[in-house]
């Protein structure tokens, strides 16, 4: 398979030493900073966000049945903001993916694919 | 008023030409991908070549099943509020796939869940126990579906004791319904593989949000857009008031008198959220949809198109709920079915009355009965490809040949496993037609959460998980959520039980296991690893550069 690499089609096959080699990168190690510094506090807020409105449902009823306006009350604004804060965190994520995470992703993909820039 | 009983032939006739219809096409569909499949990533993941928003629906209509349209639209018509719980935890749990573990699993994994798990494991041993509880999930979502479908099918065709069409009675319907649901998911997957079974899901997905759509706006507008003043009559009319609009009519009851059972039921509530928050990432069917993409960046966005369509959906289910609590009213419902499935079908009926007499009614009952047709078909579909791959990628080509089965032998296998998973479950889910099997949907989540999304979680994140540790965890998990079900009030000791009063070894006091088997399984998997000393850092790092940067992953099919 020693073909000239080109961006055409599938690219050339890689080795699982070429993949472990660039675990110790520092282009890498950023990478996953930058990932884990959304991930883990986003993924801590929103289960400690949840798990307060099954607690707040089960222990709280009296809060959660307060009336708000009409016959709306807090146990079904709560539960439409998890709804609005799942939709929030998605779409937040996937702009920070975008922005700090994709383009250094495709960067390390590449030049563990086709070597580094020069070598194209 | 029992509604549906009053339904008229012509009525039954424009509900069975509709369900023929979709039939049709979704076979159409399904001859069609036959044609365009030719390897094994064409029938385990169809190609590859999936865009995200083709994806997203297909996510959604696997994962909008009879139990999340009829059941919780039943559960908000009946009980009210606490039905609305089951929704946001369905659907918060897609934050969990979302942020840790699609795009891992997309870059790292070819086919099944066990691909990522058996990574940097000894193959045999892990591949098996993944294969195990990938089943075992499978399986007991396909029964309770099945189960559900046959009685909803008699009830759609509004089939009543004493009563017959087209020469059945009622139970001859419920089996001849498991019977069509069976033997149709067994065509989807054995003639179509992954690619017929995505873009039936896509065709399904757009027929049950339709319906939903059209019957919520329906609802809506007989109350002028006026949520506030439907709530109020769903309450009023349900004998309840204000309670009937905030949590713990069923879920976390306070018992008078009974501090200790009031402590359990609360503490049975966290546990059923957790299990739905933590669930859904680890269930094998939601999994492999990710197999279906080009890449990670794909998966993503197909997550988010899946969370857009699931919430929208979950939305719509709450204005059919309560507009049927409302409109049509609890003892109507009951009278139909106790546990309220067949709520948005009698609203869709009532509400076209109104409009335009018993031929509107009709109509829109018909096309509810679809969408609910829909639900059941499209997840059903998607659990029975979930475990035939797995079958025949991780048990057959990988533990028993060791990996050295042709592309063909696993397309072969995997066929053969469609057709002998859907077989079984039509023969148990007639067995199991008259016991009380709603606690099945649960227990699923409740052993994907245990014992597979830990074990995914540590296989992608934590250095010295190893081999010992995969299986503890799995097993321990698996073991944990099923024991613990057998040893609680839903399987024995009560008379709405499934082994009835009589019998009686319910000594957990928590229908749901979650709160204690999540903990287990992550315990097992841990104490496993730490007591075996293999470690492999190299394989650490080669999975997790493939998971964060995609080289080295599978690609899109080339044709």
């Amino acid at each position: 398979m020693a073909t000239i690499p080109t961006r055409e089609g599938p690219p050339p096959a890689v080795t699982d030493d070429d993949l472990a080699a660039m675990h110790d990168d520092p282009r890498f190690i950023e990478l996953k900073r930058r990932l884990f510094r959304f991930v883990v506090p986003a993924t801590i807020g929103f289960l400690a966000w949840y798990l307060l409105y099954v607690i707040l449902s089960g222990y709280a009823r009296g809060f959660m049945g307060a009336v708000l306006f009409g016959n709306v009350n807090v146990a079904l604004v709560f539960g439409l903001l998890q709804f609005a804060s799942t939709f929030g965190i998605a779409w937040a994520y996937s702009r920070h993916t975008a922005r700090n995470v994709d383009p250094r992703a495709t960067e390390l993909h590449d030049e563990i694919h086709y070597g580094s820039e020069d070598a194209r | 008023m029992n509604l549906l009983a009053h339904q008229t032939e012509t009525g039954r006739t424009l509900t069975l030409v509709l369900f023929t219809l979709m039939v049709a096409a979704t076979v159409m569909i399904t001859l069609w991908a036959r044609n365009h499949t030719r390897d094994a990533t064409d029938f385990h993941s169809g190609g590859r070549g999936f865009k995200s928003w083709q994806n997203g629906f297909a996510i959604a209509s696997d994962y909008m099943s009879a139990a999340s349209f009829l059941g919780i639209a039943g559960i908000i018509a009946l009980s009210g509020y606490d039905g609305f719980l089951y929704s946001i935890g369905f659907l918060v749990a897609w934050l969990v796939a979302l942020l840790l573990v699609a795009e891992s699993l997309r870059n790292s994994g070819r086919f099944t869940m066990a691909d990522v798990l058996s990574f940097r494991m000894r193959q045999r041993p892990v591949r098996t126990a993944a294969a195990v509880s990938t089943l075992s999930v499978s399986v007991f979502y396909l029964l309770a579906q099945m189960v559900g479908a046959g009685a909803l099918i008699a009830l759609l065709l509004g089939i009543k004791e004493g009563d017959t069409f087209l020469g059945m009675d009622a139970a001859a319907a419920g089996n001849v319904g498991i019977v069509v649901v069976g033997l149709l998911m067994i065509v989807y997957v054995a003639l179509g593989g992954m690619k017929g079974t995505t873009w039936v899901q896509i065709f399904q997905a757009v027929v049950l949000l339709g319906g939903a759509a059209l019957l919520a706006l329906l609802v809506l507008t007989e109350y002028g857009f006026n949520v506030s003043n439907l709530l109020g009559d769903a309450a009023e009319a349900s004998g309840i008031d204000a309670g009937f609009l905030q949590p713990g009519q069923i879920y976390g009851v306070e018992v008078a008198g009974d501090p200790l059972q009031t402590m359990w039921n609360k503490l049975d509530l966290i546990s059923l959220g957790l299990a739905l928050v933590l669930g859904t990432a680890g269930l094998p069917h939601i999994l492999i949809r990710f197999y279906t993409v080009p890449d990670a960046k794909t998966a993503r966005k197909s997550i988010n198109w899946g969370i857009g369509i699931i919430g929208s959906f979950y939305l719509l289910t709450l204005v059919l709920g309560f507009g049927a609590a409302a409109i049509v009213g609890a003892r109507a419902i009951t009278a139909q079915n106790a546990a309220g499935n067949t709520a948005a079908p009698q609203l869709a009926q009532v509400v076209g009355d109104d409009i335009g007499g018993s031929t509107v009614g009709a109509v829109m009952l018909a096309v509810i009965a679809s969408a609910a047709f829909a639900a059941i078909l499209s997840t059903v579909a998607g659990l029975v490809i979930a475990s035939s791959s797995s079958l025949a990628h991780d048990l057959y080509n990988n533990v028993i040949r060791g990996g050295t089965a042709t592309d063909r032998e696993e397309v072969v296998v995997a066929k053969i496993a469609a057709i002998g998973v859907g077989v079984v479950s039509i023969v148990l889910a007639i067995f199991a037609q008259n016991l009380n099997v709603a606690f099945l949907v649960a227990l699923a989540f409740a052993i994907a959460a245990s014992a597979n999304l830990p074990t995914l979680l540590l296989s992608l994140f934590w250095r010295r998980f190893n081999t010992a540790g995969a299986v503890a965890g799995i097993y321990g998990g698996l073991v944990a959520a099923i024991g613990l079900v057998v040893c609680s009030p839903v399987f024995s000791g009560s008379p709405d039980s499934l082994l009835g009063e009589g019998i009686d070894i319910a000594w957990f006091p928590l229908s749901n296991p979650g709160l204690a088997s999540i903990p287990l399984g992550l315990l097992c998997a841990v104490v496993g690893t730490m007591l075996s000393p293999e470690s492999e850092p190299g394989r650490f790092a080669t999975l997790q550069v493939r998971a964060l940067t995609g080289a080295g992953s599978e690609r899109a099919a080339g044709h």
